[in-house]
């Protein structure tokens, strides 16, 4: 198997990713990148030719980050804490391409996935995450003149409604089921962030015009083969539209399997839920590090300052000490910018987690009769008889599909409480090919 | 009107399409009329949900490779894509 | 003895199979459960019903098996996926090749339907297999699985027979004819089944545990597929299979791939004795799946969705233990079933019901006895 050394490996190019690659770069390690997107950006960064600002974010760090390798199209579909290592598969099409990183320490940035809450309908062609929506048009969905409702929760949906509007889709409504004295509470509080309240206000300008409801949510979706209505819950009322799309994704899920499979220990649910790391980003692994959505919901300027963090406390912790004071004290300083700097961002992050957090209702939106795993096709009501994750699994099938419990854990995690099962590597399904080029010399267990 | 940067040419479920360079293969599938990618388990068409390759709704077969997802998958030149849900609806999941 | 108490410990699908077979035959049956119904072996093996050739006894206890998974054929729910797909043993070469014509001698005399097949007629059964293998073995009574589905639907059955099913109840000690709870406390029965797999020695109390029973762990890992229907049709096994069953190495692999209901393929299958890390290993893997594209190169291609790990409690004898403990008659043995304990625990239900129920056996239980563990026991040549 081809074998890829480096001294500081970053999984995900998002902006932690890109920032670490930058401040490891600087800092003088030999960085290596790996991103599973055709191109780097991460999901908030995606297609970054097409807008201007997030372009020139990734521009400056990637000149940054010049001495960098960077492999995209690969997947990491396991990982090894005693030495450090990789297996990373490339793409989807050439099937035999499989290698072996090896790290001295590791910056996983690997970001979040939508939390997506099954209710009627949810499975019908046209009904998306609001990233995944996004997604799509970035990557050429035209939308013009479509209409589409954006629902669920989090600052994405004002995010997504406003870019859909300047593509000229109709946006008919936009529902978040938060309260709209917890969302006015945060915005009268931006006036510590001028920037974000300069963002608030330029996305409330962006959709004018565009129906926007609180404590409001999606009903039901309902079509034939694809969706033509979706049912919503506004003031109490039933509202009905008619709908080419809807857009619904309930706020953002740290993706740690990664890390787990490292050995990594995970905050609990109530505290964010993604990676638990110290004031240096390091996690409970040694010579691994985590930053951005990975560690917790925080936005993308938190990914910023994590992914700088992290990547210089992995470049120190590669190279090991620094061969003089000056480079000493220097290392000090920049690490003091860079706590105060992830402190606080992390201090509104933590107040969109409170003002976003998803009500009760949301839980009895999916009937005894809609599908939880859509992989498997399991109803919800084929779940209620167990008590955890892995018992529905081994009677229902749930979580025994491709997504690996992706989707459905997240909602089954809020809907029933259900902790997520460990993941097993492969991370993603991969060919025997993949996995029958383990050779030699690969250490055999895993701390 | 989305100006072709050099387009390319593709053929989905035996048809060709030709859409601008570097363009998302899920876009593509989703624009269409049915806009369904599979069939799942028990016969229901599907399309992309997550947009990002965690969902897995988006897997076709591309140039004889089965469950490829196509979220992750640029277009290029000469690809061949099928969609099982249109061979009369037979589950692929 | 028809208002026996009973209890279970263990509700893997050879508890289950014994709780219903008790409870069927007019016991009062309590199942103790550690911590979920057939989470831990039932849960990580390919479910393969065969009838097995290594020994007499293995023999008769497998075919006996397969004599009851078939006569209760309509009853099994279809979660459980049953499928008669019968088994292809493949020679790779001619030396293999001899062996397939002892074995159809051998279990045409012992009443297994069986037929020899030359290379073609194996390429035609099972196109995706490597052109130029020599020939087979086809058993066509053989059938797969799913084993959580038989094990809970056992469960069931064994409910309607007014057995209880108590989860999350680990047992800390067994005794003659009692056990205790985590929580100190102490159960007593007429009867007591350890059916724990590789946790019964522990859980033996020292005065009676058989001065020399014990169990190994052989560690197997298990690959699934995404849906590829008709890749394969039958239970594929290489000769080889029982050399790596049975040997002395340390680690080894054969081929063995299964088709699901689904059309997932699954593929085993590994051993490493005396390994108990519950953790995928990427080397041993490698070398499964080396193994088993030698004889399917198409596998190579299909997409792998999970990898698991599952530990098979075996004895020194490569012989289940099933009966009474010596020193404990009121406590008896039902584990140590090594890669065949999906089909054999049908088999070693009615047996150790029979006996519990002093009912004449079936099946001649002596190999199996706890009691040959009072002295040291060989490995079989």
């Amino acid at each position: 198997m081809r074998e890829l050394t480096c001294q500081v490996a970053v999984v995900g190019a998002g902006p932690a990713g890109l920032a670490a690659a930058a401040a490891a770069t600087e800092r003088g390690a030999d960085v290596l990148v790996l991103d599973e997107n055709p191109a780097v950006g991460g999901q908030i960064w995606r297609a970054a030719r097409g807008s201007h600002g997030p372009r020139r974010a990734v521009q400056r760090l990637r000149a940054r980050a010049a001495a960098a390798r960077f492999e995209s199209g690969v997947t990491v579909v396991d990982a090894w804490a005693a030495p450090l290592g990789l297996h990373v598969v490339r793409g989807t099409m050439e099937r035999d391409s499989t290698a072996c990183v090896r790290a001295e320490a590791l910056v996983l940035a690997t970001g979040a996935t939508e939390r997506f809450l099954p209710f009627p309908g949810w499975t019908l062609p046209g009904v998306l995450g609001v990233g995944g929506l996004q997604a799509l048009v970035k990557g050429g969905l035209d939308v013009r003149g479509k209409r589409v409702l954006v629902a669920g929760s989090g600052p994405l949906l004002l995010a997504v409604a406003a870019s859909l509007v300047k593509t000229g889709a109709v946006v008919v409504a936009v529902l978040e089921q938060a309260p709209k004295r917890a969302v006015l509470r945060l915005g009268l509080g931006l006036v510590a962030w001028p920037g974000k309240l300069t963002q608030g206000a330029q996305l409330l300008t962006a959709l004018r015009g565009v129906p926007l409801w609180h404590s409001a949510w999606v009903h039901a979706v309902e079509g034939e083969d694809r969706v033509r209505r979706v049912r919503t819950k506004v003031d109490g009322h039933e509202r009905t539209f008619d709908v080419d799309f809807v857009a619904c994704g309930f706020g953002l899920v740290p993706a740690t399997q990664l890390g787990e499979l490292l050995g990594c220990a995970r905050n609990g649910a109530n505290q964010g839920d993604g990676l638990r790391v110290d004031d240096d980003l390091s996690t409970s692994t040694p010579r691994v590090f985590a930053a951005g959505e990975a560690t917790g919901i925080g936005g993308v300027d938190a990914a910023l300052a994590e992914g700088e963090l992290a990547g210089l406390a992995a470049a120190r912790a590669a190279l090991g000490p620094p061969p003089d004071g000056a480079r000493a004290n220097a290392d000090v300083r920049a690490l003091a910018r860079g706590r105060a700097a992830v402190a606080r961002h992390r201090r509104f992050a933590a107040r969109l987690e409170r003002v976003y957090a998803l009500r009760a209702e949301l839980r009895t939106l999916a009937q005894d009769d809609t599908l939880v795993c859509r992989c498997e096709d399991v109803p919800l009501g084929a779940l209620r008889p167990f008590d955890d994750a892995r018992e529905a699994k081994l009677a229902t099938r749930c979580g025994m599909g491709p997504c690996q419990a992706r989707v459905c854990g997240a909602a089954l995690q809020f809907i029933l409480g259900w902790e997520r099962e460990k993941p097993r590597p492969p991370l993603v399904p991969i060919p025997f090919a993949a996995l029958a080029e383990a050779g030699a010399g690969e250490p055999s267990a895993r701390t | 009107m989305r100006e072709a940067q050099g387009g390319v040419v593709l053929s989905i479920d035996g048809e060709a399409v030709s859409v601008p360079r570097g363009t998302n293969l899920a876009a593509l599938l989703v624009g269409r009329a049915s806009g369904a990618t599979r069939t799942s388990v028990r016969g229901e068409p599907r399309a992309p949900l997550c947009g990002m390759g965690i969902c897995f709704e988006c897997r076709v077969t591309v140039d004889g490779i089965p469950h490829v997802r196509a979220c992750m998958t640029l277009c290029r030149a000469g690809m061949h894509v099928t969609t099982p849900g249109a061979q009369g609806g037979r589950a692929n999941a | 003895m028809s208002a026996a108490h009973v209890i279970v410990v263990g509700a893997g699908i050879v508890g289950a199979a014994c709780a219903e077979a008790l409870a069927r035959s007019g016991a009062r049956v309590r199942v103790l459960e550690a911590h979920r119904p057939a989470g831990s072996a039932t849960a990580a093996g390919m479910g393969h019903i065969l009838v097995l050739d290594d020994s007499e006894a293995q023999l008769a206890l497998t075919k006996r098996s397969r004599e009851l998974w078939d006569a209760r054929a309509d009853d099994w729910p279809s979660s459980v996926e049953r499928d008669v797909c019968g088994t292809l043993w493949v020679a790779a070469d001619d030396e293999e090749l001899e062996h397939v014509d002892t074995k159809l001698a051998w279990y045409t005399a012992r009443g297994i339907t069986v037929e020899t097949l030359d290379g073609g007629e194996v390429a035609r059964l099972e196109p995706n297999l490597r052109s130029g293998l020599a020939g087979g073995l086809r058993v066509p009574g053989d059938s797969v699985v799913y084993p959580p589905a038989a094990a809970r639907h056992l469960l069931d059955l064994a409910r309607r027979s007014g057995a209880t099913v108590e989860v999350d109840r680990p047992i800390t000690s067994v005794g003659d004819g009692w056990v205790t709870t985590r929580d100190g406390a102490r159960a007593e029965a007429d009867v007591v089944v350890v059916a724990a797999g590789l946790a019964t020695p522990m859980l033996l109390d020292a005065a009676v545990r058989p001065a020399h029973f014990a169990l190994v762990s052989k560690k197997g890992h298990l690959a699934i597929t995404d849906r590829a229907p008709g890749f394969v049709r039958h239970q594929l096994v290489e000769l080889g299979y029982l050399k790596s069953a049975h040997g002395n190495a340390t680690t080894s692999v054969a081929f063995n791939v299964q088709p699901r209901a689904t059309g997932q393929v699954l593929l085993g299958s590994s051993r490493q004795l005396g390994a108990t890390d519950p953790r995928v290993e990427r080397e041993v893997l490698a070398r499964m799946v080396r193994r088993a594209c030698e004889y399917m190169p198409a596998l190579a291609a299909l997409s792998v969705v999970r990898v698991w790990v599952g530990l098979r409690p075996a004895t020194v004898d490569n012989l289940p233990v099933i009966g009474p403990l010596p020193a404990a008659p009121r406590t008896w043995l039902a584990t140590g079933h090594e890669g065949v304990g999906i089909t054999t625990s049908l088999g070693t239900a009615e047996l150790l019901a029979d006996m519990v129920f002093q009912r004449r056996p079936v099946l001649d239980a002596t190999p199996f006895l706890p009691a040959r563990f009072e002295h040291e026991v060989h490995a079989h040549a």
